[in-house]
Parts: C-alpha cells; structure tokens; sequence
C-alpha cells in the first residue's frame, strides 16, 4: 500500500479524459480517465455488463452507429480529440482497428476479405503482397496460402478469427481493438490468438476486452478493471493481479462475484 | 365415490372426443388436399385442352412459328410474336424496377429511421395493392399521352407506356424482398465493414448488398415472372397486334393480352381459335412456373451465404 | 486525421508514411470523396423511393380530377347504359358484394383449413413440404390461368355457367394460397407453451387448437384473409376469363345469375374509345379505390388492435 502508484509508460498512444457513455438515460461508461501506452497490451476486465465493451469502442467511434449513444468528455489518440468536430470517424476506423467476439468474415473469398480494407481505402500498392503480409501477421498465411480464392466460411472458428485479424491489419492501424477475440473459440485456438497478441504488440498497441482473468493475467501488460462503468483500479498486470490495491479488484480476481 | 368422479364424462365422453377429433383431422387433411387437386387441375386443364389444339397445330409450328394470325386465311399459328410481346413488357418493366427498387431497399434498409420507414414502406406497399385494371387506366390516360408528346411517332396502344406503368407496379415486389434480404445480414457484418473505415454508403453497397445477393436475385427474377404473368394492363393499353418486335413504341400483344381479348371477344366454342386461348395459357403457364422454380433455387442455393 | 494541432510531435511508427499526413505512403484515402459520394449516393436511393410515392400520387390524381364529376348517386344506383350520362355501376356493385361474400364463404374454410392442417396434424415429411413448396408455386401463377381453369373447370365441367358462383370459386381458389400463407404465420406464431398447456390438461389436438390456439391467431388469420379478399375484388382477369358480362342489364339475384364486377365494368368502359366511357372507367377506378381502402383499412387496424406481443 505504500508503493508509488504506477503510470504508464510515455509515449501515450490513447487517453481518455473523464469520458462517460450514456445510451438513453442509463450510463454505460462513468467518468473513465486511463491512459494506454504505446506498443503495449492492456486489458479491460470486470463482470459483465461493466461498461467494457463500451468504452473499447469509444476509440474507434463505433458508438457512433448506436442511435441514442452520447459520449460525454474526450477520448484522445496522440493527443488529438477523437470526437473533434473535423475528425472524421471513417479515418478513425482505418488507424485504429478492431476485432470482435464472434469472427464476421465477409462471405467472400479469403483474398476479398484480406484486400477489402485496403481497396476501401484507396491502397495504390500490391495487393497481392499486401494480403500476402497481413496474412503472415496474423499467422494463418501457411494454413491458407494454396486456397485464397476459397470462401472464408469454410474456414475453421480460429481460423477465421485469425482472417478477421488480418483483415484488421491489412489497412496498416497502429492500435488493435479487441472486444473478447477468443471467447468463441476452443482453448487451441484461443492459445494461438494469444500467441497472435504477444507478436502483434512489437508494431501495434493492443487493447483486449476479456472476462478471462487468466488470460488477462498471461497476455497484457497493464490491466484494468472497470465494474458498473467505473473505473475501479489500474496497474500493471502482475502487480494488479498479485497485490490490487481496491477492495472490489481484490474481490473480483477472487472470484466472489462475476 | 362414485361422487367425485361424477363430474368427468368417463369413457364414453372420452370416445366421442376422440371420434370428433378424427373427424376433424380427416376433414382438414381433405381441405388441404384443395391445394394439390388445384395444381393439378390447372395443369390438366391446361394439357388436355391443348392437346385438341395440337391435333390441328403442329407443336413445332407453335413454338417456332413467327407469325400468330390465328384469325386470318391462311391462319398461322407461332407463338413467338406474342412471347416476345410479354418479354418486351417485361424487360421494360424490369429496367424501371430492379434498380428502382433496389435503391429504394437500401434506402430503407440502411439509411431510412424507424420513423421514416413507419410511413415510407406502407406507402410504396400501396403500390401492389392498386388493381392492375386501375394501372391499366392509368397507363392509357396518363402515360401515353405523355409519350406520345415526347416521341410524336407513337402509337395510342404501345409497349413502352405498359412497361413503365407495369415496373411501377412491381417496385414494392422488388423493395419489400430485397429489404427482407438485406436486412437479414448480421449486424455484426456491417460492424466489421465499418470498423475497416467504410462510409456508410460502402458498407451498404460493397458488403451487404453483396451479402444478400441471393435474396436479391431471387427477387428480380419473381417480379419479372409477376410481369410477365400481368393481363390487365397490358391488355388495355399495349394493343392487340401480335409483332415480332422490339421497338417499344408500337402496338404490340403479350400472350396474357391475347387469352383475354380473345375470350372477351366471341370465339365460337371448340374452334380452333377458342382453343388457342389454352395453348397460350399452357405456355404462360410454363414459363412463370419456370421462373418461380429458377427464383426459388437461386434462394435455396445460396442462401447458406453467411452463416 | 484531419487537422492535426500544429503542436503535437508526429511519433515514428516505424512504417513509410506520406511525408504531409500520418497516412502509410500506400493508401489514397480521399476522405473527402467518398464521403461527397456517399452523400449523393443515398440520395439516390431516397428519390428512387420517392419515385413510387409520386406515381402512386399521380394515378390517385388522375382517376379523380378525371372521374370525379361523374360520381353522383345516380351513378351509383343506375345500370350500364349506352349512354353515357345515365350509365351506372350498381349491378357491378351487387356483383362484386355476391362474388366477394362468396368467395369468402368457400375461401376462408379452405384456406384456414389447410394451415391449421399444416402446422398442426402434418408429419413433418416430404410429402408435407412438397405441399407447401405447391401452394406456393400456386400463389405465384398468373391470374389469367386460374382464369382458363375456371372456365374449364366451373362453367363447364360443373355447369355453373357464366356465374356469379363459377366467378367465386375461381377467385376463391386464386386467393387460396395467400390465405394458406398467412394464416400458417398467424398459427407459427402462437408460442408452443399455449399448445402444451392445452395438451397437459388432456385436451385433444382439435380441442387444443380450437380454443387455445386458434383465438390467438385469429387476428391475424382475419387480417390476411381481408387482405387476400381485398385482392380479389380487384381482379379483373379471370372475371373475363370466367364470363362476365359487359352489359348488364339487371342485378344479379341468385348465386347461378349472369353477372359483372366492378373491375370487370371499369375494363369494360375503357375499351371503349369516346372519352365519356373513359370517364366513367375512371369515376368506377375511385369507387373501387375506396372500397379497397376501407377494406384494407379494416385490416390494418384488426392487426393493430389486436397483435400481442408473447
């Protein structure tokens, strides 16, 4: 209890500054100030419904597509405001990406999924390196690589889990968003996703939503723990894990509600 | 004892209600069986009358043939001009449709609020409920006069007016299934296309509509047999001369106009003109049917698109 | 991102970027453009939807501005006529309240016969989903052949002649498959949990459909039924079809009498060429209009009154 609390590192990639969600009357997110480093992995846990989903997606300005979401505050990424008046959200989304729960490929060829980002986007290079290296980012090039024209449904869970990363990838974002990646999948898969994440974060900084506390614990490096859209503690993720300094985290890792 | 029990039926109570339940289930099985005995109906009406036909008209005359004079000496019997008098019509009525349509489905699938849509649809819904006899109306002392004003060489009963008259009607056919299809994409589909940086008009045009194709398709090729398969319109304002033809700005006869002018005037019963009417009925008959199985495999096909 | 404050130290990521923005030298974003094309793009699509709207304004104006006039009582109560200032549509009227009570009469057993049938005696079988897959290959064959099939079928082979009840049938079995249709989602919605209770307090199938299931389906089996008839009055083909007459000089009595129908005397009017028919054709468009309205609006707040939410 005595130890400085932690900061973490500069440079700061993403900021929120007492950032609240409401959809409707009922707030989702209250009041959350955190900053999240560059080329880390942080992680948002607590019980469901805890706000932290909403707040993952306040970086890329997916609450925009919620009718009656307002977000009250600010949301910075290297230092700019988020929801700016000139920013556009389009933009946003390419630098700043994001991977869901349940894998979403498009019912289109592996190729198509991979290259669609980068087509939206105006990409002036070679497409085919282009799929060819996002592939090998997320690593599913080898299992792939001989049947790209092949549907991206007829992939397995992991593997299109891993295409949709791709895909994320393929518009060259600096930071990552991901709102539970593995939950939908089986404990092979799932490992290799965070095997996925342990690489990703030499080029990208990551954000994971997971109400996994043990993959919390072997995946990030700062953590933090948000319950009924507040945000209770965060740390480092050992030190948050072995030694928490509120209550309710203490409570929540072991295990006597969630 | 026996008290208590007094008040249910007992075993003769109970073999009444089986016996009435038995009835009943008999009695709706009949009812559904109206369903099949009408297809089948349909379909020996249709064979057994043409059959007298064909014992006067050689089959190959009939679908190849490219003159239908059936009135005139030396009477020709080719369905080909009146076939391609439907498909013109038809045509016509699918270029203003299908992207009529298919615009107005994603306006209201992708952009339209719930209050919008709460007007909106109902309104364009109204358009299939107008009896095609009032579209006839409509096409005769509307559209064709303003046709005319603009391409002064055109006849009083031509296809185009029919056309554009008939595309009309069928726009909601097209918007309501099309809608249906395009809203039955995930949500979390268009999440991704977003999250990618897509405008809201790419996630709409690149990634769900691409999505729903099948539904789509499927809804173009059954609006298309529903003009095909239309009489009254046509009847009134595209004319009743059979042409093998596909300048739009003349009078031209579909093969529905032709069974009912021809029923409507007196042929006399038994006559080879009389039976005509079942000839062309066989073949209308066949081609939407075809239609509506291309349609329906199209949507089974493809349906296991996304999931 | 657009407009990024002067102050703010542009972080190397390590990846080649264009030298005026943070976008990786490969990407042409052209925000701008796309966001233009979007705009003009949905757009579109709102006129497209528009352009419906608008015709179906334009028909509505037509029929009145051209037919309104000649919508007096006279009109409404007077008989065809060669003249076209004492024409009237009233054995056109009488006609299609016959046709319409009996089409009803013999449609509505069928129809709802048929969907309780289906979804709750029938196995779940091929011989059962090829009944399905027939009614609705039926519901999409063309008006004009259900038409031949009346002919065929109820003028001659039953003798009914050129009737009022050769008409109905017709028409009844043309609307058939839409009744099917929808009262099959009227009964599929009723939650299985209704069924069940029914069943374990010893009811019979009939008994349980009778007075648990079917109440709440009923109004949605009414509203399709309603709007199903509301399709056959307007139906002008296989009346043709089936005989009705263009000229009728008196009201039809009896279920075997000659007849005509509304849509049938507008079809009539407007084949003619001199423009008072034409008017007339319209006057008798408005009257039709308005009895479909009423129907339909008759249907559309059934549903509302009643539709639950389980």
């Amino acid at each position: 209890m005595n130890e400085p609390i932690q900061v973490p590192p500069e440079p700061i990639e993403l900021e929120t500054r007492a950032l609240s969600v409401h959809y409707g009357a009922a707030a989702a997110v209250r009041d959350v100030s955190i900053r999240i480093p560059d080329r880390q992995v942080v992680a948002f846990i607590g019980p469901s419904g805890c706000g932290k989903s909403t707040l993952l997606r306040c970086f890329n300005r997916m609450n925009d597509l919620i009718p009656g979401a307002r977000v009250a505050g600010q949301a910075l990424f290297q230092g700019t405001d988020l929801y700016g008046r000139d920013v556009d959200p389009v933009d946003v989304r390419r630098r700043i990406g994001m991977v869901f729960q349940k894998p979403n490929p498009f019912p289109k060829s592996i190729y198509d999924n991979v290259a669609f980002g980068p087509r939206i986007n105006g990409f002036r290079g070679d497409m085919d390196l282009r799929v060819e290296q996002s592939l090998r980012r997320a690593a599913l090039w080898d299992e792939v690589k001989d049947r790209l024209n092949a549907s991206a449904l007829a992939l397995s869970g992991g593997q299109q889990q891993r295409l949709c990363i791709a895909r994320a990838l393929a518009v060259e974002p600096e930071v990552l968003l991901m709102d539970e990646p593995a939950s939908a999948l089986d404990p092979i898969a799932t490992q290799k996703i965070e095997e996925l994440i342990y690489q990703l974060k030499q080029h990208y900084t990551v954000v994971i939503v997971t109400h996994n506390m043990q993959q919390a614990a072997r995946v990030s490096d700062w953590t933090a723990f948000l319950y009924m859209g507040e945000l209770i503690e965060y740390g480092p993720t050992k030190e948050l894990f072995t030694n928490p300094r509120v209550d309710r985290t203490e409570a929540y890792i072991t295990g006597r509600f969630g | 004892m026996a008290a208590e029990t007094a008040s249910f039926p007992g075993a003769a109570g109970l073999r009444r209600r089986k016996r009435t339940e038995r009835v009943i289930a008999r009695l709706l099985f009949v009812f559904s069986a109206v369903s099949i005995l009408t297809t089948l109906g349909i379909v020996a009406v249709l064979l057994l009358e043409s059959a007298r036909f064909f014992a006067d008209v050689s089959p190959f005359e009939f679908l190849t043939g490219t003159e239908w004079t059936p009135l005139f000496r030396p009477a020709r019997f080719g369905v080909l001009p009146l076939l391609m008098g439907s498909v013109l019509i038809a045509g016509g009525a699918a270029i203003v449709a299908l992207p009529l349509g298919l615009a107005a489905a994603i306006y209201l699938s992708e952009y339209a609020g719930d209050r919008t849509r709460a007007w909106l649809k109902p309104t364009l819904e109204l358009l299939a409920g107008v009896p095609t006899v009032v579209y006839g109306y409509f096409a005769l002392s509307f559209v064709t006069p303003i046709i005319r004003s603009i391409l002064p060489g055109t006849s009083i009963f031509n296809a185009a007016s029919a056309s554009i008259v008939m595309g009309i009607m069928i726009i909601p056919m097209v918007s309501s299934l099309s809608e249906d299809a395009m809203r039955a994409v995930p949500q979390v589909l268009r999440e991704g296309a977003y999250a990618l940086g897509a405008t809201k008009f790419e996630v709409a045009a690149r990634t769900i509509v691409p999505a729903a194709l099948s539904g789509i398709l499927a809804s173009f090729v059954l609006a298309v047999s529903r003009a095909i398969g239309e009489t009254m319109i046509v009847t009134i304002a595209a004319g009743s001369t059979p042409a093998l033809t596909l300048n739009p700005f003349t009078s031209v006869q579909t093969m529905t106009a032709y069974i009912a002018q021809t029923s409507f005037g007196e042929a006399p019963q038994g006559s080879v003109e009389y039976n005509t009417i079942f000839a062309v009925g066989l073949a209308l008959f066949a081609l939407t049917l075809a239609m509506n199985v291309i349609s329906g495999m199209i949507l089974r096909r493809y349906r296991e698109a996304y999931e | 991102m657009t407009g990024q404050p002067s102050g703010v130290q542009r972080r190397p990521t390590g990846r080649p970027t264009d030298a005026v923005s943070d976008v990786p030298k490969d990407f042409q974003p052209r925000l701008r453009a796309r966001a233009r094309a979007g705009t003009v793009f949905a757009g579109l699509c709102f006129a497209a939807t528009l352009v419906g709207v608008l015709a179906l304004a334009a028909l509505l104006a037509d029929i009145i501005t051209d037919g309104w006039h000649r919508l007096t009582p006279g009109f409404l109560s007077g008989y065809p006529s060669r003249f076209a200032d004492r024409a009237g549509i009233l054995p056109a009227l009488v006609g299609s309240g016959w046709v319409l009570a009996l089409t009803a009469l013999v449609a509505f057993p069928l129809g709802v016969g048929t969907a309780i049938w289906l979804e709750e005696y029938a196995p779940d079988n091929r011989f059962t989903r090829a009944v399905e897959t027939n009614i609705a290959n039926l519901a999409g064959v063309p008006s004009i052949v259900y038409g031949i099939l009346g002919l065929a079928l109820f003028v001659r082979a039953f003798a009914l002649g050129r009737s009022v009840l050769a008409a109905a049938l017709t028409l009844a079995l043309l609307i058939l498959p839409v009744i099917i249709i929808a009262s099959q989602e009227a009964i599929k919605a009723v939650p299985d949990s209704i069924r069940l209770g029914a069943y374990a307090l010893g009811a019979t199938r009939w008994e349980a459909i009778c007075h648990s299931v079917l109440p709440l389906a009923l109004p949605g089996i009414l509203t399709g039924t309603i709007l199903a008839l509301s399709r056959a009055i307007g139906e002008a083909a296989p009346v043709i079809l089936v005989g009705a007459l263009g000229f009728l000089a008196f009201v039809p009595k009896g279920p075997l009498d000659g007849f005509t129908v509304i849509p049938f005397q507008i079809f009539s009017w407007v084949s003619r060429p001199q423009v008072e028919f034409q008017e007339l054709a319209a006057a008798a468009s408005i009257v039709l209009l308005v009895m479909l309205l009423l129907m339909n609006g008759t249907a559309i707040w059934l549903r509302n009154r009643y539709s639950r939410k389980y």
